[in-house]
């Protein structure tokens, strides 16, 4: 990828990530923590390309073991988080 | 490789209705929707991601996409809320291991690529390895596998050493590149071990403070290795991430006034004797203390983590329950560290039913101690120590705590005479408007209970 290009990315992605906490009440840091632990799950997506072109046995081992990781980050991650913010409700009925 | 365009496409979108997913988690009303797009995302991507055409392995890819994410969705659903600390640690440590690998199949592969590619992968392998053992011990410390913080003679030495070895070795993997597969294998492993020694000596006090930073790492970690895979999805959940991360870190850091480079490198000790303490600890019953809190106009409960630990947080919502039928105005009040993390005591006192607009933060209501004619302390400890303000030879001199010495009259529920987290004194239950209710948080808050229903 063109290192400058990436650059921009880098940086605006960076801004959008400070922007987005910078204002969150601290009641929600705990969800909020976990929900970007998930987000950063996507790098399941990564282990599946590198397993997807492993030419070894080896790199087949260590990509099966980064697929796996990286689908517990994103499934283990949904389901913490999903369980947290449910249980935010505003008024009992 | 070039992809087709709805692979592309796809990735974009999940990179879109991530960023719409984390906004919306910034607020309550919206938060659960928060989560629920990001995971449309998430499936998006990873669905795309099949679709690639000349992908191999694919058998191999489903398995340990079932196996990783069964296993962690089922252990998701079991964890108890007090234990959701660790659970969220153990899960990034995965996200970063996984960083890692990428990283290791990139090098084994040993390609051509750009000096700065070559870099981006190693950091991000570093970062990813740190974050992987890091995590995992953080996970034992808060689970109680691991008890004590291990702190080797010459610690911050040894760190220092360490590091410089695994950027060494770093720096020769992007100048000898292909690297051979024993500096491969040392690299990884200097830079796995580093991530232990790190996070050994760390106390379970600062441990959440480690957790947002290594949650942060593992999101850097991510968006260098898209950079190498040139994934810009990888690289915005990743930057975004590691961005978001980097700032909760500081949150935290602040709210327990403990910079950042303390944590990771000095443990907590009491710097002298500290002030003496005059008064004494005086008791109180259960029938007296739900009587105060019967006739007050307003009460406002400091719940800690003691509470959480002891189950307490329904039978305090009862009494909540209670008291506000009686025509009390209650309040809680939250400092930012209660619980284990930023927010976590929010969770569990959600997770018992209390609705969010009862809740305030330190700011919200350090202001309305004086007004109140109770302050109900249950299980909570350092976070309510006026010496926080007044002792400068105190641990936790300049600490935000809550005001709680301000009201009228102040009740302790506590298990026993002994000291807070930091091991310091807590000046305030020696104080004269302060009584002390010796005794499990449950049982007790269920005999305060009692007692406000014969009062009727």
């Amino acid at each position: 990828m063109d290192g400058l290009l990436a650059l921009y990315i880098f940086t605006l992605a960076a801004f959008t990530g400070y922007e987005i906490i910078a204002k969150v009440p601290v009641i929600l840091h705990t969800p909020l923590m976990s929900g970007s632990n998930f987000v950063h799950g996507v790098v399941v997506v990564g282990a599946m390309l590198m397993l997807g072109t492993a030419d070894t046995v080896v790199q087949q081992a260590i990509g099966f073991f980064a697929v796996a990781l990286g689908a517990a980050n994103a499934a283990g991650g949904y389901v913490v988080t999903e369980r947290m913010l449910a249980m935010f409700k505003k008024k009992e009925a | 490789m070039t992809l087709p365009i709805y692979v592309q496409g796809a990735w974009y979108l999940g990179a879109l209705l991530f960023i719409f997913g984390l906004k919306g988690m910034g607020s309550p009303a919206s938060a659960r929707k928060g989560i629920v797009i990001a995971g449309y995302g998430m499936l998006l991507a990873i669905a795309a991601t099949f679709l690639i055409p000349g992908l191999q392995n694919l058998a191999l890819m489903a398995l340990a996409l079932v196996v990783g994410g069964a296993v962690a969705w089922i252990s998701g659903k079991k964890v108890k809320m007090t234990d959701m600390p660790q659970m969220v640690a153990i899960y990034n440590g995965m996200g970063g291991g996984a960083a890692a690998a990428i990283a290791a199949i990139e090098f084994a592969k040993g390609d051509a690529h750009s000096v700065v590619t070559t870099i981006l992968a190693v950091l991000g392998a570093l970062i990813g390895a740190v974050s992987f053992t890091g995590s995992c011990v953080a996970w034992a410390k808060l689970q109680g596998v691991l008890k004590k913080a291990h702190r080797l003679p010459a610690q911050n030495a040894v760190n220092v050493v360490l590091a410089l070895v695994a950027v060494g070795l770093g720096a020769a993997m992007v100048v000898l590149a292909p690297a051979q597969p024993e500096l491969i294998f040392g690299f990884f492993a200097i830079a796995l071990v580093l991530g232990l020694i790190v996070t050994l000596p760390i106390g379970g006090a600062d441990m959440p403070v480690v957790i947002s930073l290594f949650n942060a790492f593992t999101g850097l970690a991510v968006g260098f290795e898209g950079y190498v895979l040139g994934n810009p999805a990888l690289i915005i959940a990743g930057i975004v991430v590691g961005a978001a991360g980097t700032l909760l870190t500081q949150l935290m850091a602040k709210a327990m006034n403990r910079p950042l480079s303390n944590i990771l490198f000095t443990p907590m000790v009491a710097s002298g004797p500290g002030e003496a303490i005059s008064g004494s600890m005086k008791e109180v019953g259960a029938i007296d203390a739900a009587a105060m809190m019967r006739y007050a106009s307003k009460v406002i409960i400091v719940p800690g983590y003691g509470m959480a630990v002891a189950h307490a947080q329904h039978k305090v919502w009862e009494m909540t329950a209670l008291l506000e039928e009686a025509g009390v105005e209650v309040k809680f009040a939250i400092h930012p560290v209660a619980g284990r993390m930023p927010g976590h005591m929010n969770v569990l006192l959600a997770e018992a039913g209390v609705p969010y607009d009862k809740i305030f933060d330190l700011e919200e209501i350090n202001g309305e101690f004086g007004q109140a004619d109770v302050a109900l302390i249950i299980g909570a400890n350092d976070v309510v120590n006026p010496t926080a303000r007044t002792d400068k030879s105190s641990p936790i001199y300049g600490m935000p705590i809550l005001n709680a010495d301000m009201a009228q009259n102040v009740i302790v529920i506590k298990r026993g005479k002994g000291t807070g987290y930091s091991g310091v004194e807590n000046a305030l239950f020696y104080t004269d408007n302060c009584r002390m209710l010796y005794g499990d948080a449950q049982p007790m808050a269920g005999e305060i209970i009692q007692q406000l229903k014969a009062m009727g």
